[in-house]
């Protein structure tokens, strides 16, 4: 490993830290135009965090440790979910200790311990977000391994990094397998980010929410550090999303600290691009009762499977 | 002495022989607790710590065996150690050490067995586990499997005075022999004409295929009987709540672990010329076990029920594994042949620890409420902090979450299932890459229960009130669950050398390696560093790093100030622990998507109830289908035979005359 991976690794941690607000701001606001109000500042989500880490924390009288330490489980765990994906280059030291399953393994590890922080105070609503959040974990994790195996299959290996460069190094057709598997991935990316066809980042309708019923009893720092895990988490889904289907402008390789340079470019212009595609679908679709959840992720499963079909059947 | 230690066979044989005198020491004084639990006990934990680690250091070594002077005239019993047994053994003297430890601290004097009569059994159970694993002939065998079914069902209905708890026990004891039938007729296929009962006759015997095939499936029933997979599951959610719970930890963490000993050992070792298709039936069957244990342990309001349950799931992933081995096997694929029955060996340790450790949680709190029903537990965190704690590492193992060990072994098998496309048989090829989507959807499911399970039982505000005083487990019951936990994170932490050592079952049966690639010791790669790695002790310090640094960050920003109010519960104020959501609630999803699965009876109130009663029954449709017209029918046939039974002695004198007659026409 040479001084450049290390440096690519840091800096792709510290972007995804300092960018993630940045990305789901950019949503809101691409939401906010296209549904006619107007929209809030870019940097609206960065004074939502500073304002939450100068509150006061309030704690629940008979919480227990674990209420308290899983902000930063989880949070630690979206930091080293960041450092495994190939955002910037596909050269990253940390990426040989865990390949693209432990990274499924690692978000299912953040969502457990969301639930069960959830689940402590004891409140309806807390439990209540808790077994909603389970249940499309469940849903949804198959499909995403499914999606997983299929990128795996074409590039024979797990191993993130090296998928996204041997991706890259294919022509540029668009292959039917990795089509069907782009459309599961997306529709695993909305459910899994508490996106709208599943659940509403923006509604505080009791009912109707997943994952801001399991926050209701968080506030101040460890709010602030949920809040920032959840934009960690939609930042990573579309890194995800970048390296397996649009693997283009990371620092492939052995490639020096120019490439580095224009990777930063590529990923903000893929990032805006793909904040305004989420802003689209979530506009133009509406929220399903939590019934029909299953539905929507039997879809995303049905098209990996088919995508996997497709490449075992045709080759492509 | 010097001389016995210097063979690790030796060495474990006297030490399963100190197993037995334990167990016969605590029948001098039966009733006295101090003697039979707080040195005996111990004692035997040492004993196993002591055949793991004889065992573990046998690992690299040639086969030994040797010849005890007991058994038949002909037949004296042969014992013999290999790599796979000694990969057993190690789980048996591990897990065991762990849960003597525990129960040490467990059982009281009370109703039901003594504790000096326990402890014979326990110990009886142990030893008699040793002997399955050393067995090398068909007769020592069965003795043992006798002798370890035989002793767990005195274990299972300890609290005999209760008729459920006999009722449980007698439904284990019929499925045990059931299944040990089974398998004696499956040995009796193996020895191919020889009539010779030792193991090795029947590596050398030559079987016809079709022959192959019935003795695969007969030990598929005796094996899978005491596995519980499906559909010979019916007796496991009824044994393991009636048993103490150490003797439940026992029987799921370790016992059922001897019957997919027994399945390695008949269809790796033993059977030679068996096709690879015969690999599909166990994948099928494990599978579907998997999926209906964990769907059924999703909706169950029993927390040892739920953890029964998801043994069945756990012994069907095991049982896919084997399967999985199997096909690559037969396709002459040693490498992923090995890879998968290393998913399976190490799934095995890793569930023998982590559910020990679950089974023993829910028995200091057990004890500790006197409540076994979801329904009436919770905020247990508060009172009984240590076992809440450790039992969460075992809850997270068995959910497979990285860095812990439930994740290392679905990683492997996961792994093994990637290639399965690469198999020269057309359709196979296409379907088992799609038992991955099953094997995730089990493990998730298994994430969805773990939560429901500590959620209910240790989070949250309590249920009862008599919650309030309930009480941390004692030293020593902390010490049993300390180590089963500490073993969930080694196993987890560092997997690289654990599968070097599991490897040497692979080579010695001669089903295939994993490539040398010269990893380091603390990084996985089961092929090359560019296909996959996996170096969770990596991942655990960035884990670690990440809370440092958000700790790090919380202090430079944030003030630290916080104070302690009511939850706010959207404004609500008179919260109580009855308005929680329930065990039946967290099912809720499960019975609304997997509804085909349960025979279920719901009884819901009129809106003119006065007293309003909400019920729903959640029934097992193999029980319905299977076993409970299994009791009548065989009823009618005792009714049939008894008609011959007249009581009359002219009757009888009539039978003996035809019976000579038939006879006599036989011989003329």
């Amino acid at each position: 490993m040479k001084p450049v991976d290390w440096f690519t690794q840091v800096l792709e941690v510290a972007a995804a830290l300092a960018a993630a607000p940045l990305f789901q701001g950019w949503v809101n606001q691409c939401r906010a135009w296209l549904q006619n109000r107007r929209a809030p500042p870019l940097l609206q989500t960065y004074r939502g965090l500073r304002k939450l880490f100068h509150k006061d924390a309030v704690i629940a009288l008979h919480a227990s440790p674990l209420f308290r330490a899983a902000p930063y489980v989880v949070f630690s765990a979206m930091l080293a979910a960041a450092a495994i994906i190939p955002s910037m280059g596909t050269r990253l030291p940390f990426s040989a200790a865990a390949d693209a399953i432990a990274l499924v393994g690692l978000f299912a590890t953040a969502r457990v311990f969301l639930s069960l922080a959830a689940m402590d105070i004891g409140t309806p609503f807390g439990t209540l977000g808790a077994r909603r959040e389970m249940m499309v974990g469940f849903l949804a994790e198959p499909a995403l391994l499914m999606v997983v195996f299929v990128t795996a299959l074409i590039s024979a290996t797990t191993s993130l990094p090296v998928m996204s460069e041997r991706m890259a190094t294919q022509s540029l057709a668009l292959s039917p397998s990795l089509a069907f598997t782009a459309v599961a991935f997306t529709m695993v990316l909305l459910a899994e980010n508490g996106r709208i066809p599943i659940d509403n980042p923006a509604t505080h309708l009791e009912l109707t929410m997943i994952h801001e019923a399991m926050l209701l009893e968080y506030s101040a720092r460890h709010l602030a550090l949920m809040e920032w895990s959840a934009a960690l988490k939609l930042f990573n889904y579309a890194c995800i999303g970048f390296a397996l289907f649009i693997p283009w402008g990371p620092a492939m390789g052995g490639a020096g600290p120019f490439a580095l340079s224009a990777a930063i470019p590529a990923l903000a212009l893929k990032l805006a691009a793909a904040g305004g595609a989420l802003a689209l679908i979530e506009t133009l679709s509406a929220k399903l009762r939590v019934f029909r959840a299953p539905e929507f992720l039997a879809t995303a499963f049905l098209f990996a499977v088919l995508g996997l079909l497709v490449h075992l059947l045709l080759g492509a | 002495m010097i001389a016995t230690l210097a063979s690790p066979l030796d060495a474990i044989l006297a030490l399963l022989g100190v197993w037995l005198v334990i167990g016969v020491a605590g029948l001098v004084r039966p009733m006295n607790l101090r003697i039979a639990g707080r040195s005996l006990f111990p004692l035997g934990a040492l004993c196993g710590l002591a055949i793991a680690a004889i065992a573990a250091a046998s690992l690299g070594l040639p086969v030994e065996r040797i010849q005890l002077p007991i058994g038949l005239p002909d037949l004296p019993m042969h014992l013999r150690l290999d790599a796979l047994s000694a990969v057993f053994l190690v789980l048996l003297g591990a897990a065991g050490a762990g849960i003597s430890m525990f129960g040490a601290g467990y059982f009281r004097s009370g109703q039901g067995t003594p504790p000096g009569l326990l402890c014979f059994q326990y110990h009886v159970f142990l030893a008699s586990m040793g002997v399955v694993l050393l067995a090398d002939d068909a007769y020592g065998f069965m003795v043992a499997w006798e002798t370890m079914a035989l002793s767990s069902y005195f274990l299972v209905i300890a609290q005999h005075r209760l008729a459920e708890i006999r009722r449980a026990g007698f439904l284990y004891l019929m499925m045990a022999h059931v299944g040990a039938l089974a398998i004696l007729l499956c040995f009796g296929v193996l020895q191919g004409g020889s009539w010779l009962f030792t193991f090795d006759a029947m590596r050398a015997a030559h079987v016809s295929p079709l022959w192959a095939g019935a003795a695969f499936l007969l030990a598929l029933v005796g094996f899978g009987a005491k596995g519980g997979l499906v559909p010979m599951h019916a007796w496991l959610p009824e044994a393991h709540p009636a048993a103490p719970s150490p003797v439940s930890a026992l029987m799921s963490g370790v016992m059922l672990k001897m019957a997919v000993y027994g399945m390695i050992r008949v269809a790796f070792d033993l059977e030679g010329g068996l096709a690879w298709w015969w690999g599909l039936v166990p994948i099928g069957l494990g599978l579907f076990s998997a999926i209906y244990g964990i769907v059924f342990a999703a909706v169950q309001t029993d927390m040892k029920r739920l953890l029964a349950f998801s043994s069945i799931e756990n012994v069907g992933i095991l049982f896919t594994g084997l399967g999985l081995a199997m096909v690559f096997r037969g396709a002459a694929m040693p490498t992923l042949a090995a890879l998968a029955l290393l998913a399976v060996l190490y799934h095995a340790l890793n569930h023998a620890f982590m559910k020990s450790l679950l089974f023993l949680g829910t028995g200091s709190v057990l004890h500790s409420t006197g409540e076994r029903n979801l329904g009436r537990l919770g905020g247990l965190i508060h009172r009984m902090p240590w076992v809440a704690w450790l039992t969460l590492v075992g809850a997270l193992a068995i959910a497979g979450l990285p860095p812990l060990n439930g994740f290392v072994s679905e990683w492997l098998l996961l792994q093994a299932f990637l290639y399965a496309h690469a198999l020269p048989y057309p359709f196979v090829n296409m379907l088992l890459p799609l038992c991955v989507g099953v094997v995730a959807l089990v493990a998730a499911l298994a994430g969805y229960v773990m939560v429901k399970f500590f959620g209910v039982v240790f989070l949250g505000q309590p249920r009862e009130r008599s919650l309030a005083d309930a009480h941390d487990a004692g030293i020593l019951e902390r010490v049993g669950l300390a180590w089963l936990a500490f073993g969930c994170v080694a196993l987890g932490l560092a997997p690289a050398p654990v599968v070097a050592a599991l490897s040497h079952v692979g080579v010695q049966l001669g089903v295939g390696a994993l490539p040398h690639n010269g990893a380091p010791w603390w990084m996985l790669v089961p092929f090359d560093t560019g296909q996959a790695t996996y170096a969770p002790s990596i991942f655990a310090g960035a884990l670690l790093a990440g809370i440092l640094l958000a700790t790090a960050m919380v202090r430079v920003f944030h003030h630290r100030r916080a104070r302690r109010a009511p939850p706010w519960s959207c404004g609500f104020g008179a919260l109580t622990g009855r308005m929680q959501d329930t065990a039946e609630g967290f099912g809720q999803p499960i019975r609304h998507l997997f509804t085909p699965f349960f025979a279920m009876r719901r009884s819901l109130p009129s809106p003119f109830d006065a007293a309003p009663r909400y019920q729903v029954d959640i029934g097992d449709r193999f029980w319905n289908a299977l076993y409970a017209p299994l009791g009548p029918f065989i009823d009618r046939l005792a009714g049939g035979f008894a008609a011959l039974q007249r009581g009359r002695i002219s009757v009888y004198l009539l039978y003996a005359l035809a019976t000579l007659c038939v006879l006599l026409a036989l011989v003329l």
